[in-house]
């Protein structure tokens, strides 16, 4: 039997606002714990809730963004669960009244491209954070990210491979990242993702029981993960069995699933709407005031990049997947550099430095006119290729401006020919056999002259002065 | 001297004229706390030391506000900084929050000196004070007798000559119907004129923070002290607050008055619906007009009051888990700790109208039963709105009897809650209400309840007072 | 709308966090039943096209800068911690 595999997506992202969604306290990450805490985040008898302005200025950029219908009016409600990261037992969040709702994002994957649906996207405070004290086999409760704002992101259950999971998650982590209103860092928890899954056989309309999957720590994991359970159900069912509605962790060690709980029924959270928050009425000045801080997203600066620059659409694809590394890409090409050729640089040495460092294209050294005055030099023949890395190094590592390292390292090509035939004429005086190899059609004799020149003039040399040079000497000799 | 011989204007003449000291002021007060609290338990906790060295520094400086150096109370449900607020709850018998509510930086930046938090039905939950954890506060009037509640200890404390004011919280009639039990004046505000920023959530769309004091004018006072837009209570009216003491002393002549027949019908006593009429033959007289009306929904009130008020407390008292504050009960787990903590921290009241909250919000219940009390309450709301189009104030009883016996209603709940069928309306739709006192039955005392057009506490100060003037029923003490 | 059972009593304590004794669920359902009962004097009403009231008022869109104000000193914040461990809330272990 052949089965079809339905996957949706549940993301939450960290709001990049400065102060938490109900009170003051700092959102910053990595303060010592609980030194980012007041008697409203810590849920103290007595304390009222009043809304961060820049949260629901920051959801509805990312609902238009993913190109939702944003809510005219909408409402809070109280969401109650007893959990030692809960304060107030009960978590502001919205039910029925979501800022944003049938959106979608376009996906791009094996050379197929598809649209997937966003059900919803509303806003909700954050949770404290628990960890496991071994020495007393106790749990500890840290409260500084408690409050920090939320968006939770539903998909439509539209994906029908761990694939298009991953490149879901990669186009919504791009525009979110495009838009300003979220970091999208996974190891700091500002992105965050649950995964459902389920198979039915191919052509039945009813979904099959699905599972849930949690603890998907990066968006290989969602990938792995979803694989993982996609060949699990199949051979639970190819087997006669019966897929429970389950919550299930990946582990990453074992590199499976593994079941945390079966599901009895839905959870019981007792919806009802917040009465200390007042009802949000988002009007059209509202929306457009938000859509003008709205840059261009990935997908139409790609277009661009192919059709003002003939870039070949992966290397677009690519330069457009980071803000950071479009807006570099761009910059350089305003100041002068060749689009084609800061494409190349971009795309193969820096990305292999920052991949090789671990680092993001935001702390590099390089600054984009510190490219576009390498290229040039290339160009106009000032250096070598060779030379090049010896300045692109210099620069990833110290900044600077090309020309500035050039003069100051000495570092500018020979391409004087009068200069160059001395050097030339004497190596090939010093160098007899070599011209008899040459002369009898090893052609490695050539390279082996060509290296003695370079040699000599500490890799300045202009290759094609050399070249040529030394052709003329073989000539004439 | 006596707290009952004076108001607040003379005790600031007083102390301007330095024939009292304010040290003199909060020494009186204590003195007649310890004479009189062992039967009336209006206080839970005392805060003398640090009262008696504010007032001792005020001493020195100049009284330049009629509250300046005033000793008040202040009820249990309001958070004090550094002063343990218990909510009259052994779960919260070791709570010291670490900041005060907005009423209290109104008042102490007055320089009220604080002399300690009153007792209250636990979360204020109850109407007779016997739901209290620590002890059931008595009515100064006769002490076999409740003093209501919730704010039992904030009337009983004004009763007896504790204090000149006290601060309570009314959500169903917690600051009327003690007020009226104990023959002093309360006034609800509307919803949203004073902060509940620090006022522990018992239902929060109902709560509000209001003044219990011996006279109308004092409580005027207290009221503009403390009304207010707050930024911290985004339900907190974003309007300026109105003069009340101006509305003091005027001609009450041309007042139209609203009597709802639902409110002198069946299950009023006799005594009280006699004081009533009396209360509106004496308006009469000063000019006013009056007519019946009905209040159709009335009726329904009360059960729409008790699922959403204990659906809202059901998710408010949820944080009391013994993880951040209060009491913990250990146990074998997680899970165990909280049903322990909660199971014994909580009174069985509390219990009750978590259980019926939790329930009425449970999958397959809200529609039926949360959701149809919430477009109830839109139809209460309608009725005052209708009948205050044409009338100034809708006046009645603040409670259908006066202060039953100690034991007497504790055992039925239900019969309970009806009790609170003149107050609890009014919270439902938002009003403001005061009750002032207006006469005896049977030697306790009778509460006439005015109720107002949202933001017209002017309107109720004004027709208080002109029948207050026209009364005595505000000198008479009770014997302690 | 039939009487409330014993089980929906015993779920509902649940749901609460609270723990009752045989004999406490008996008065709860007995206690629970009656006020729900006496609840259903609310269906007398149509309000099919009435709107739910959640706030008295109509205020609408209160907001607050997204400016950072001073948090409390970490002393205070666990002053009333029942349980504390370097700095943080202990609890008992919330692993399975």
């Amino acid at each position: 039997m052949k089965f079809e595999t339905i996957i949706g997506l549940e993301v939450h992202s960290e709001l990049k606002t400065n102060s938490k969604i109900f009170c003051g306290c700092s959102t910053a990450f990595g303060a010592p714990p609980n030194t980012h805490t007041c008697p409203i985040c810590l849920g103290h008898p007595g304390v009222l809730p009043v809304l961060n302005q820049r949260a629901v200025d920051y959801a509805i950029k990312a609902a238009v963004a993913l190109n939702c219908e944003i809510a005219e009016e909408t409402k809070f409600d109280r969401k109650n669960y007893f959990y030692p990261d809960n304060p107030k037992a009960y978590q502001i969040s919205q039910f029925d009244k979501p800022v944003g709702e049938n959106g979608w994002i376009e996906i791009e994957v094996d050379g197929y491209k598809k649209r997937i649906g966003i059900t919803r996207i509303h806003l909700e405070e954050d949770a404290g954070k628990l960890t496991h004290d071994d020495y007393d086999d106790a749990s500890l409760v840290d409260f500084n990210r408690v409050g920090t704002p939320l968006i939770e992101i539903v998909s439509e259950p539209d994906i029908r491979t761990p694939n298009e999971a991953y490149a879901y998650l990669e186009k919504l982590k791009a525009i979110l990242q495009y838009t300003e209103v979220s970091d999208c860092k996974m190891e700091e928890g500002s992105l965050r993702c649950d995964a459902n899954i389920s198979l039915r056989p191919a052509g039945q309309e009813e979904f099959g029981t699905k599972a849930e999957l949690k603890n998907l720590n990066s968006f290989t994991n969602v990938q792995k993960g979803l694989a993982f359970e996609e060949k699990r159900q199949a051979e639970v069912l190819l087997s006669g069995g019966e897929i429970l509605q389950e919550t299930r962790r990946w582990n990453e060690e074992k590199k499976e699933t593994i079941l945390m709980r079966i599901k009895e029924g839905s959870d019981d959270y007792r919806y009802f709407p917040e009465p200390d928050l007042v009802n949000l009425y988002i009007d059209h000045e509202w929306i457009e005031r938000v859509r003008e801080g709205i840059p261009e997203l990935p997908d139409a600066r790609k277009q661009r990049y192919i059709n003002d620059w003939n870039i070949p659409a992966y290397d677009a694809g690519v330069l457009t997947q980071t803000k950071a590394m479009a807006d570099f890409f761009e910059e350089s090409v305003e100041v002068g550099a060749d689009a084609k050729q800061a494409a190349n640089w971009l795309m193969g040495e820096v990305n292999a430095y920052l991949n090789s460092e671990g680092i993001e294209i935001e702390e590099i050294k390089m600054t984009p006119t510190g490219l576009a005055g390498m290229i040039k030099l290339i160009e106009d023949g000032t250096i070598s290729g060779k030379i090049a890395k010896k300045v692109f190094n210099e620069m990833m590592k110290n900044g600077g401006e090309a020309k500035q390292i050039v003069e100051d390292k000495g570092l500018v090509q020979i391409s004087d020919e009068g200069q160059l035939k001395a050097i030339v004429d004497n190596i090939l005086d010093n160098n007899q056999q070599s011209i008899d190899d040459f002369k009898n059609g090893k052609d490695k004799a050539f390279g082996f002259l060509v290296g003695q020149a370079m040699k000599e003039t500490k890799g300045k040399a202009n290759p094609q002065v050399i070249n040529k040079l030394i052709k003329e000497g073989l000539e004439s000799r | 001297m006596s707290f009952y011989d004076e108001t607040l204007s003379s005790l600031h003449t007083k102390i301007k004229n330095k024939e009292v000291t304010i040290t003199e002021l909060t020494e009186q007060s204590f003195k007649r706390i310890k004479e009189t609290d062992d039967k009336i338990h209006a206080f839970l906790t005392l805060d003398e030391e640090r009262a008696l060295a504010k007032a001792r520094e005020l001493d020195e400086q100049n009284a330049d506000n009629l509250f300046f150096g005033i000793p008040a109370g202040i009820k249990d449900n309001i958070v004090t900084k550094g002063l343990r607020t218990t909510c009259g709850s052994q779960l919260l018998d070791n709570f010291e929050p670490v900041h005060d509510a907005t009423v209290m930086n109104r008042l102490n930046e007055k320089n009220v000196v604080t002399v300690g938090k009153l007792n209250m039905d636990e979360f204020a939950m109850g109407s007779s004070n016997e739901n209290s954890s620590y002890v059931a506060a008595r009515n100064p009037w006769n002490t076999d007798h409740v003093p209501g509640g919730s704010s039992g200890g904030s009337a009983a404390a004004v009763a007896a000559g504790q204090v000149p004011f006290t601060l309570g919280s009314d959500t169903g009639g917690s600051i009327r119907q003690p007020a009226s039990f104990c023959g002093v004046v309360g006034l609800k505000p509307t919803y949203g004129r004073v902060s509940r920023f620090g006022l522990v959530a018992f239902a929060s769309s109902l709560d509000q923070i209001g003044p219990i004091t011996r006279t109308v004018e004092d409580n005027a006072y207290v009221l503009q002290q403390i009304a207010g837009h707050d930024p911290l209570d985004s339900t907190s009216a974003n309007m300026e607050v109105a003069d009340y003491t101006s509305a003091l002393n005027q001609d009450i002549a041309g007042l139209r008055i609203a009597v709802p027949k639902e409110y002198l019908g069946e299950g009023v006593d006799e005594g009280v619906k006699a004081r009533i009429q009396e209360a509106l033959a004496k308006l009469e007289e000063l000019g006013a007009t009056w007519e019946e009306v009905s209040l159709p929904n009335s009726k329904y009130a009360v059960a729409a009051y008790y699922l959403l008020a204990s659906s809202e407390a059901s998710a408010n008292l949820a944080r009391f888990d013994g993880v951040r504050y209060g009491v913990r009960k250990e146990g074998e787990d997680l899970l165990d700790l909280y049903k322990k903590s909660r199971s014994e921290g909580f009174g069985d009241e509390v219990k009750r109208r978590i259980m019926l909250g939790t329930f009425a919000l449970s999958s397959g219940y809200y529609d039926a039963f949360y959701k149809k009390a919430q477009k109830v309450r839109t139809l209460i709301r309608e009725d005052f709105e209708h009948v205050l189009n044409s009338f100034d104030v809708i006046l009645g009883p603040t409670v259908p009897t006066t202060a039953f016996k100690v034991g007497e209603n504790s055992n039925d709940p239900l019969t309970m809650y009806l009790k609170d069928i003149l107050t609890i309306p009014v919270n439902l739709a938002g009003n403001p209400a005061i009750s002032v006192p207006c006469g005896f039955s049977d030697g306790l005392p009778v509460g006439l309840q005015l109720i107002a057009k949202p933001f017209e506490e002017r309107t109720l100060y004004k027709v208080a007072h002109a029948y207050e003037r026209a009364t005595d029923h505000t000198k008479v003490k009770p014997e302690l | 709308m039939s009487k409330i059972t014993k089980e929906q009593v015993e779920h509902v304590a649940d749901l609460a966090r609270l723990s009752f004794t045989e004999a406490e669920i008996e008065e709860f359902t007995n206690q629970m039943s009656k006020v729900i009962d006496y609840a259903e004097v609310l269906n007398e009403l149509d309000t099919e096209n009435v709107e739910p009231t959640t706030h008295v008022m109509d205020v609408r869109n209160v907001l607050r800068e997204d400016n950072v104000k001073p948090s409390l000193q970490r002393e205070e914040a666990l002053k009333n911690a029942p349980k504390q461990k370097d700095g943080q809330f202990e609890v008992p272990s919330v692993l399975d």
